[in-house]
């Protein structure tokens, strides 16, 4: 892609309502999306429900993180110093194309055309899958619902579950096709269909000696990663392979280990609803004849440090990806993850897609919310989604004039801007009775499905002016 | 205490009633409203759609510094009031405006807030023989932080058959200018909210934000659903004497 940014946004897409509009009339998919964001959310609230702390291990949350985005410069540097002084590898990246050529490289150099990969946003984010593809190297998914959308050429929907748009009979048949070595009497078993996998995936983990990875944490004070998941696929690439490629946005960072404290709470249950994620992995470097021996760390910006310029949207790194906002979002839960359009789908995605691309590249996503703030609510790093939304709105209007629109809302100001002008404006709303079921646009949009209210005989103004 | 009613452009334009409501509910409860005529908009609509309107803030704020209180009758307004007037002020720059618009935004309430922080009760006596479920808006719980406080109001209505909607958490799909802009999402989030109003067998939708009720009432009105829909001012005004 022309813009360095990589897949960050699926420039193929068409906008936001468009795309919405063909996931809603998409009942398989609306069943889907509701089932599933509806069974996290659920595991979700009980274990806050359990967790006495919780605002306060969210205060925490966002306060370790607002303290690495106020001293980015100095954590990234200890960072380096200390993952290098192990042993490790440590490139920088400006954008998706620095990224991967940068991992393009070092996988060259071991002289292999295959990786396995640990789910990983930000190889999503810059589009790495594709990239290796097109120099000659096959990169393997390794995350059960990443191996899925790999096989089926899908994208993924959700940050945490990106096979969520799937039902179990759909995995049979993307199995079934897809997966040379897939038995042929598979059934729709979650267990038979996760054995399947186990075994396709199994082959791999023994033969390959490339590992590419993201991480959810970066420890400044030690150079070490993190990273957390249900599987123990993640685990298998982070120790079998000779080479270890991790390429971790610069927002991952925390300044100590013991900071992991909050995070491990804070992360597992407001992502898959589990007290502790099943496997945690930490590695800090080379540890001689353990695990990978050549250990590479891509520091990824990508818009990172663009979001940071943003004021009020520099919260928005605070993230720590456990789309806890998009199993609550009202609006995902219709439409699904596709209908945004970028990687990073839901609330968090309608809101760091513009901050790290610039918002004259999605200046759709920021209106792509009804602002009911519940994504703010559950939000473990305390990230103020609305409003960021509204901020984002206005650069959006700013940033992409629409005339017509413009000039109805100078309108609506002009005649909000004192009693006469105001009280002439009121004299028009009886007319509203013509277009009550069947308004012209854009008020078309609400009639289709909704009547304008039946204007009142008078204004409130005039009843209290009449002498009530 | 001097108070004034900022009436909300909505209900000044089109919901004249919930604007009554309120005069006639405080009223009853001795305490008398004002209704400066120089006010207009709260500029959350422009603000919500990308158009910062630091001017519609400089008004609300020279209308209503000179009360002691002022009294919304939508959490949607206050929470706009309270949570982007400041904001609206200083990305112009105007830090003086900013401060000001704090200040008078600290004496602004809803009405549920202003009948049990200010006038410390929850009983205003109303009389209302109705099966009423309530729909506690989005901005009011969350923005706002109402809280029970329309509950508790509604709770001590008599003769009231107050039943609990489904999925009342979730918001109802209007949104502001998202029901225009994003219509089919709006009409899917809609089609769920009337959905659970309609298995409550109400007769009456009660809330405390005309503009969602708009949103509700225009779809079920769509359909002939039979369900009134009612601002919390219309429910807590009505009495034995003065039945809705």
């Amino acid at each position: 892609m022309s813009n360095g940014n990589g897949d960050l946004i699926w420039t193929d897409d068409p906008p936001f309502a468009q795309n919405a509009k063909r996931a809603v009339d998409d009942s398989q998919l609306r069943h889907n999306v509701r089932k599933a964001t509806a069974t996290i959310r659920e595991r979700r609230a009980g274990l806050v429900a359990e967790t006495p702390d919780w605002q306060a291990l969210r205060a925490s949350g966002a306060a370790i993180k607002d303290d690495v985005l106020h001293h980015l410069d100095g954590y990234l540097e200890q960072f380096e110093r200390n993952a290098t002084a192990r042993g490790a590898h440590v490139h920088w990246a400006r954008d998706a194309d620095e990224a991967t050529q940068t991992v393009t490289r070092l996988v060259q150099a071991t002289g292999r055309n295959e990786v396995i990969k640990v789910k990983s946003m930000a190889t999503q984010e810059i589009g790495l899958v594709k990239a290796l593809e097109d120099a000659g190297i096959t990169a393997h998914e390794t995350d059960l619902a990443e191996l899925i959308i790999q096989l089926s050429h899908d994208r993924p929907s959700h940050i945490v579950v990106p096979a969520l748009h799937r039902n179990r009979a759909e995995i049979r048949q993307i199995f079934r096709d897809h997966m040379p070595d897939a038995p042929t009497e598979l059934s729709d078993d979650p267990n038979a269909l996760a054995e399947a996998a186990r075994l396709h995936l199994r082959r791999l983990f023994l033969k390959t000696r490339v590992a590419v990875s993201g991480a959810n944490f970066a420890i400044a004070e030690t150079g070490g990663l993190l990273v957390a998941e249900s599987e123990g696929n993640g685990r298998m690439c982070l120790t079998l392979p000779d080479t270890l490629i991790s390429v971790v946005g610069i927002e991952k960072l925390i300044p100590r280990f013991g900071d992991l404290e909050v995070f491990l709470q804070l992360l597992p249950r407001s992502s898959t609803g589990e007290r502790m994620n099943p496997y945690n992995s930490v590695w800090t470097g080379v540890t001689q004849n353990d695990g990978p021996q050549n250990v590479h760390i891509v520091l990824l910006d990508n818009g990172r440090t663009k979001a940071l310029a943003d004021d009020t949207g520099r919260q928005a790194l605070r993230c720590i990806r456990c789309a806890a906002c998009l199993n609550v979002c009202p609006v995902y839960e219709r439409t699904g993850g596709h209908a945004y359009g970028a990687t990073y789908p839901g609330p968090i995605g309608a809101i760091v897609t513009p901050l790290m691309a610039g918002v004259e590249h999605a200046p759709e996503l920021p209106f792509a919310s009804s602002l009911c703030g519940a994504c703010y609510e559950v939000c473990p790093v305390k990230i103020d989604i609305p409003t960021v939304l509204v901020k984002l709105r206005a650069d959006a209007v700013k940033a992409q004039r629409h005339k017509a629109q413009d000039a109805t809302f100078a309108a609506a100001a002009q005649a909000m801007s004192g009693r006469r002008r105001w009280t002439a404006a009121l004299k028009l709303v009886p007319l509203m009775r013509f277009i009550r079921h069947g308004a012209p646009p854009p008020l078309s949009g609400w009639t289709r499905t909704r009547d304008l209210p039946d204007p009142p005989k008078q204004s409130f103004r005039d009843w209290w002016s009449n002498g009530r | 205490m001097r108070v004034a009613l900022f009436s909300t452009c909505l209900v000044d334009a089109l919901y004249p009633d919930a604007g009554k409501a309120t005069v006639a509910l405080l009223d009853r409860l001795g305490q008398p409203l004002e209704f400066p005529l120089e006010q207009t908009c709260c500029g959350q609509m422009h603000a919500n759609s990308g158009y910062f309107e630091p001017g519609l803030v400089r008004r609300y704020v020279d209308v209503f510094e000179p009360y002691d209180a002022v009294v919304v009758p939508s959490g949607s307004c206050a929470g706009a009031i309270r949570h982007q007037h400041a904001m609206v002020a200083r990305a112009a720059n105007d830090e003086a405006l900013a401060t000001r618009a704090e200040a008078v935004a600290k004496k602004t309430y809803e009405l549920s807030e202003f009948l049990i922080d200010v006038l410390n009760t929850d009983d205003v006596g109303a009389y209302f023989p109705h099966r009423v479920t309530y729909h506690p808006t989005c901005h009011s719980v969350r923005m706002l932080g109402v809280g029970d406080r329309p509950l508790r109001l509604l709770r001590n209505v008599r003769a009231i058959d107050l039943v609990e909607l489904p999925g009342n958490d979730e918001c109802c799909g209007f949104g502001g200018t998202f029901s225009i802009k994003n219509p089919d999402v709006s009409a899917a989030m809609l089609a769920d909210k009337m959905e659970s109003v309609i298995e409550t067998g109400a007769e009456v939708l009660c809330a405390g934000d005309r503009s969602c009720l708009m949103h509700i009432g225009g779809g079920l009105d769509r359909i002939h659903a039979g369900v009134r829909t009612l601002h919390l001012a219309e429910v807590l005004a009505s009495t034995q004497e003065a039945p809705l």
